[in-house]
């Protein structure tokens, strides 16, 4: 009970005139900040920061700066799904899973479903996240500890067996794909042995790495709409999209078919969330894998399916609650968001540790309340703003598709200032759209070079640490995690063996 | 697409050994650590700068080999496809879309990024767009202006200028 009446003395304080208004203005912000091309909530956040000097000398206190820092970091959250179901560029590595359906669905014409799946998606998944938080934050900061690097490495595995085994394409260009991605994560300086590697032809520019955005704008703002440009021949819009009110009601109530991908998506968001070094990327595209391997239509995911956009929207809201429970109660934060985030309440009179939560209770649980308040507007501002998005859709496509290549071009510079990724950018789009035409998917190198950074070390330490690859297959949490993937990477094999199999015994019965 | 299959599974194979032959490498401060001692467990039981990248190298390789197999064997959907890789259509949109991006691009260095912007949406809503030339104008010019007061202004992200750069000193004494 007491958790109950501390809760609503925190939403009392986040719902003051002042507070609610810094939450709208945040979550505003924050929804197009998280749907350009390029900048995501970091960047939201970061840019931010120095504006809550100026709401802490106003309001005199350090709660509103703390509320408009999460309304940020909640928009930016929501908007990355914007730009990936509207343009198909995901806004952040955070929607990059999001693109995987939320586009085909646009290209069906069913942008508005997919758009307001999203939002509802990412509405439960932050509600359901908060509650957990709420309730279980002390217990669930110890359990989290218990992840080490086998067991994280062990999951990335499990993220890249999906993909492989239940991807649906050829398995031999799945497994290209993921290599590939990983081996371009490497790219730059070896963070262990602090030695440069793979610069290749000797350009310098690689020495910095090739970073996610430049592959992942790549290859869904220039491959993908040079893709569907070559397969359009001529047809003059993206999409036949139908802004009107009933459509509108139409996409709210087709969002119950898109409960299972909600309910994976929040409860794995969360607990990925929780994981130091994890963060809502690895949980939204782990959340897909597995609404994807539990589900009974995954031949359609890839295709439109409403699940493949709700578990990872769910997942990636999720997921940056359960971040924040690392990062307040053991002051380690599990993503760059985070980390930017625990330097706001650091400066705003944050003290992490394990006894947050008995003794700093006036800072805490405002805190808390502004989660629920923020995700409440989010979702309100998010489907009000969905017709404004979806007119993006019903643009000409000789109108669209230079605004997307501008903003690919932009967002790109923007997020490192660097013409060097720009051109990476430009000619890995190019390279992107013949790998298309000859069937290598690119969803898996996007997942690859994501996970990358954090398989590699994870990898390298625990051989370090108990110099033998059995580790895997003999401690508690990652040997069933492992015997899981193995099982999804040999499944493709396993499977016309037990087709001939079964097809033998019939022939036999004489069936 | 038969050609082509194997073509890019030969071009990719070449990459793998590339990045092998990369991932190799020894530090530049030390030339004298042989070649792929890197890949393996060093004296002190730590798996060296190359592991990752070389075994990953590796098993791009067999991916490509396994690709060629099985299009010798005629077992995947492109290795029995007679269809050209891109038809003439294709082979246009690549050469004026893919082009104008390049070209964009290498814009940027010269007329800066509102400029480079403004020239490639002329060219495409125009030229290959086909659209009306006050709607062409409308969009070109007003997508570089909210693009400056978006980035340059508000998120304090200075995009490059190139040779305009003096034209937008004013702006900045204006609003900044």
């Amino acid at each position: 009970m007491d958790i109950l009446f501390s809760l609503i003395d925190g939403i009392m304080i986040a719902l003051q005139p002042m507070n609610l208004g810094l939450a709208i203005v945040g979550v505003i912000v924050g929804l197009f900040v998280g749907a350009m091309p390029g900048l995501g909530s970091v960047n939201g956040v970061a840019i931010l920061l120095p504006f809550t000097f100026v709401i802490h000398n106003i309001s005199g206190g350090a709660t509103s700066p703390m509320i408009f820092l999460a309304a940020v970091y909640y928009g930016a959250m929501y908007g990355g799904a914007i730009s990936s179901v509207a343009l198909g560029i995901p806004g952040a590595s955070t929607a990059v899973a999001t693109t995987f359906d939320g586009r085909p669905l646009a290209l069906q014409g069913r942008a508005h479903i997919a758009l307001m799946a999203a939002a509802l998606a990412s509405f439960a998944g932050a509600t359901i996240s908060n509650v957990l938080f709420t309730a279980f934050a002390p217990m669930l900061a110890s359990v989290a500890l218990d992840f080490g690097n086998p067991e994280i490495f062990a999951l990335m595995l499990l993220a890249f067996a999906t993909f492989a085994g239940l991807g649906g394409d050829d398995v031999a260009k799945t497994i290209f794909s993921i290599c590939f991605g990983l081996a371009l994560s490497a790219v730059g300086f070896d963070i262990i042995s602090g030695e440069p590697r793979l610069l290749f032809f000797d350009i310098q520019g690689f020495s910095h790495g090739i970073r996610f955005l430049v592959l992942a704008i790549g290859i869904y703002g220039i491959a993908e709409m040079l893709w569907t440009l070559n397969s359009a021949r001529g047809d003059s819009s993206i999409s036949k999209v139908d802004v009107s009110f009933a459509s509108m009601f139409e996409a709210m109530s087709r969002f119950r078919h898109a409960w299972r991908g909600t309910l994976i998506g929040s409860a794995l968001g969360f607990f990925v969330g929780l994981l130091p070094a994890a963060g809502a990327t690895p949980a939204s595209l782990m959340s897909y894998g597995i609404a994807k391997m539990t589900s009974r239509d995954s031949k359609n995911f890839g295709k439109g399916a409403l699940d493949g956009v709700a578990a990872p929207e769910a997942a990636n809201n999720s997921a940056s609650t359960g971040a924040m429970l690392p990062m307040m109660t053991l002051g380690i934060p599990g993503s760059p968001t985070t980390a930017v985030l625990l330097a706001g309440m650091v400066i705003w009179g944050l003290e992490p540790g394990p006894l947050l939560f008995t003794e700093q209770p006036d800072f805490v649980w405002p805190l808390i309340g502004s989660f629920y308040i923020s995700n409440f507007v989010a979702v309100l501002v998010n489907i009000a703003f969905i017709p404004l998005f979806l007119w993006m859709l019903r643009m000409p496509f000789t109108i669209l598709v230079p605004l997307v290549f501008v903003l690919s071009v932009v967002g790109t510079y923007a997020a490192y200032m660097n013409m060097f990724d720009v051109w990476l950018m430009v000619l890995v789009g190019i390279g992107g759209f013949f790998m298309r035409m000859m069937n290598y998917p690119v969803a898996p190198a996007v997942l690859a070079i994501v996970l990358g950074p954090i398989a590699e070390p994870t990898l390298r330490q625990t051989l370090m640490q108990y110099e033998t690859f059995t580790v895997f297959l003999t401690r508690p949490i990652a040997g069933p995690i492992t015997i899981a993937a193995i099982f999804l990477i040999l499944l493709p094999m396993v499977r016309p063996l037990i087709a001939r199999i079964r097809g033998g015994r019939a022939g036999a019965k004489g069936i | 697409m038969r050609r082509g299959e194997i073509i890019t599974a030969f071009i990719l194979g070449i990459f793998s050994v590339y990045l092998m032959w990369k991932s190799g490498e020894p530090p530049a401060w030390n030339p004298d650590v042989p070649r792929f001692a890197n890949i393996g467990y060093d004296e002190s039981g730590t798996p060296g700068s190359g592991f990752w990248p070389f075994w990953l190298g590796v098993m791009m390789l067999a991916s490509c080999i396994w690709t060629g197999v099985s299009w010798a064997l005629k077992r995947t959907p492109a290795s029995v496809s007679e269809e050209p890789l891109l038809d003439a259509h294709g082979w246009k949109m690549l050469i004026t879309v893919g082009g104008g991006l390049l070209g964009f691009t290498g814009l940027i260095h010269i007329l800066g990024a509102y400029g480079a912007i403004l020239v490639f949406l002329l060219y495409y809503i125009r030229f290959l767009g086909k659209h009306a030339w006050v709607k062409t104008i409308s969009i070109s010019v007003s997508v570089p202006v909210v693009c400056f007061f978006f980035f340059d202004i508000a998120m304090r992200i200075v995009l490059p200028k190139g040779y305009l750069e003096p034209l937008f000193i004013p702006l900045y004494d204006i609003f900044l």
